[in-house]
């Protein structure tokens, strides 16, 4: 693989950039790999790159259905934070913003990834004094976290509603200034490239029909392109979980849900951090384009469509005007939607299943992008090892018949509906 | 927008309702052994498919009744609409 390095890039100048490898190859399936993950999405190549890297396991084929990073990893608003309070969920994250941090050098790629911070806004008291419990839980796993008040916002984001009379007064927020964002393109197409290098066959266009398992192991999958044996399959399919899992006859802790996202036309730089609205569901930052990127609540009902509906929309962009009045000037440039994994307590599944040598990996409800790396991290040790690491122990599928759950925000089962 | 046939109103946008979820769910019978499993299939486990989708709304905005709607979850169109308490075939 050629390295992408200053000196290659005037080397290849003088041949016009016509002479680059490219970037991943096109294979044909083979009869059989060691590891087959179905899903050529961020935490699909993230998987298989290190399985690669830190196993040695490099027998591997990622099988996708369309083409790779055409999914949420394409359609997500690059958001990267580690600011939860729960243990399972804060040390995961905050092992996953190491490998962010170090991302762009470990895949000779550049993920741009921007640690702008990021500011949770509060509207009462009461929210401040929740704030403050979720910044100490942060701190006292490692994560940076910052208690500011009023002023103290009203200097990073002057450009919000900061009059007296407005519904929800800004008291003050809660920042993680480590967090930040990143081009989700270059994540995908980063691992992707890297896989390959080491051996990985990245297959597209191939759909899974069904699986073939006996005496309750998994003995391989079949495809749109044919049979293919695997002695361990991966599911890393975020949206279409319930699909597969119907095809082995597992029904999951999962609804599949849509989110929209949204960006204005480009204007010139007026936000260097991400907001979110302490009193509702949105949230925003500035792409490097200049693009305002917006987002919030899912559309409410089971779906598979990726296009969303406008009522949302409006709801979603009316908290955003009263939290920033001046996006009400810009133009809107795109709208689109994902299909989500919502899990029942609002928290992710990796791990194995009742399926000996079948793994599952999904529920990434809201937070999938930024999960990627350590998604992927854990997942490929959860596969190479046959067993669970200690970051993902918590992350089990049973663990809502055990009364385990990870309910982040308190709000019980069915996070969507309230 | 979606809109929404209320069996007891007529037709009606989306903004009227709120969502309920997967109404083939059913709570496992009283006054009988319920094992884990029946309770974690009420309470967690749903088939969410591509399709057709049996569901709930509640017309919040309207007789507030709650209401059963067919519905694809691909395409979104709407196919037929049931009172709660009609059998659905």
């Amino acid at each position: 693989m050629q390295k992408y390095s200053i000196f290659n890039l005037v080397k290849n100048a003088f041949s016009n950039h016509e002479n680059w490898d490219l970037a991943w190859k096109d294979p044909t399936p083979k009869e059989e790999y060691d590891v087959v993950i179905i899903g050529g999405g961020g935490h699909g190549l993230a998987t298989a790159y290190y399985l690669a890297k830190e196993h040695n396991i490099t027998k591997v084929a990622i099988i996708e259905k369309g083409w790779i990073g055409g999914g949420n990893v394409g359609r997500n608003t690059t958001i990267i934070r580690s600011n939860y309070m729960h243990d399972e969920n804060g040390l995961f994250s905050e092992f996953g913003m190491d490998l962010w941090r170090k991302m762009s050098q470990d895949l000779n790629y550049n993920v741009m990834f921007s640690p702008r911070g990021i500011i949770n806004l509060a509207h009462s008291d009461a929210q401040m004094n929740a704030y403050a419990r979720r910044g100490n839980s942060m701190r006292l796993n490692g994560i940076d976290a910052v208690l500011l008040n009023r002023d103290q916002v009203k200097e990073i984001i002057p450009m919000a509603d900061f009059s007296e009379n407005v519904r929800f007064p800004i008291f003050g927020g809660l920042m993680q200034p480590s967090a930040g964002t990143a081009r989700h393109d270059a994540v995908a197409w980063g691992y992707a490239r890297q896989a390959d290098s080491m051996g990985v066959d990245i297959i597209q266009n191939c759909e899974v029909i069904g699986f073939d398992v006996s005496a309750g192991k998994i003995k391989g999958i079949r495809t749109s392109r044919g049979n293919i044996k695997a002695k361990k399959v991966g599911l890393c399919v975020a949206g279409s979980t319930n699909i597969l899992a119907e095809k082995l006859n597992m029904t999951l802790p999962i609804e599949t849900h849509l989110l929209q996202a949204c960006v204005s036309e480009p204007v010139k730089p007026v936000l260097d951090s991400v907001v979110t609205f302490g009193a509702g569901h949105f949230y925003v930052s500035q792409s490097d384009k200049g693009e305002m990127v917006m987002g919030g609540d899912l559309d409410g009902y089971n779906s598979y469509a990726q296009r969303g509906n406008l009522p949302t929309l409006q709801h979603v962009l009316t908290e955003g005007i009263a939290m920033m009045p001046f996006l009400s000037k810009l133009k809107m440039l795109r709208t689109w939607g994902g299909i989500m994994d919502m899990s029942m307590d609002g928290s992710p599944i990796i791990d194995k299943t009742h399926i000996e040598g079948l793994y599952l990996n999904c529920g990434w409800c809201y937070g999938g992008f930024k999960a990627t790396p350590a998604s992927g991290w854990t997942f490929a040790h959860t596969i190479a090892q046959d067993r669970v690491h200690e970051l993902n122990a918590g992350y089990s599928l049973n663990r809502f018949s055990t009364g385990n759950l990870i309910d982040e925000k308190g709000l019980g089962t069915k996070t969507w509906i309230s | 927008m979606l809109y929404i046939n209320c069996p007891h109103c007529g037709m009606r946008s989306q903004n009227e309702f709120s969502y309920g979820g997967d109404a083939s769910v059913k709570r496992p019978e009283l006054n009988k052994e319920v094992s884990d499993q029946e309770w974690d299939d009420f309470v967690y486990n749903r088939k969410s498919l591509r399709g057709k989708h049996l569901e709930l709304w509640q017309h919040v905005s309207g007789c507030r009744q709650w209401i059963k709607v067919e519905r694809d979850t691909a395409t979104h169109e709407i196919f037929r609409t049931f009172k709660a308490d009609e059998e659905v075939a």
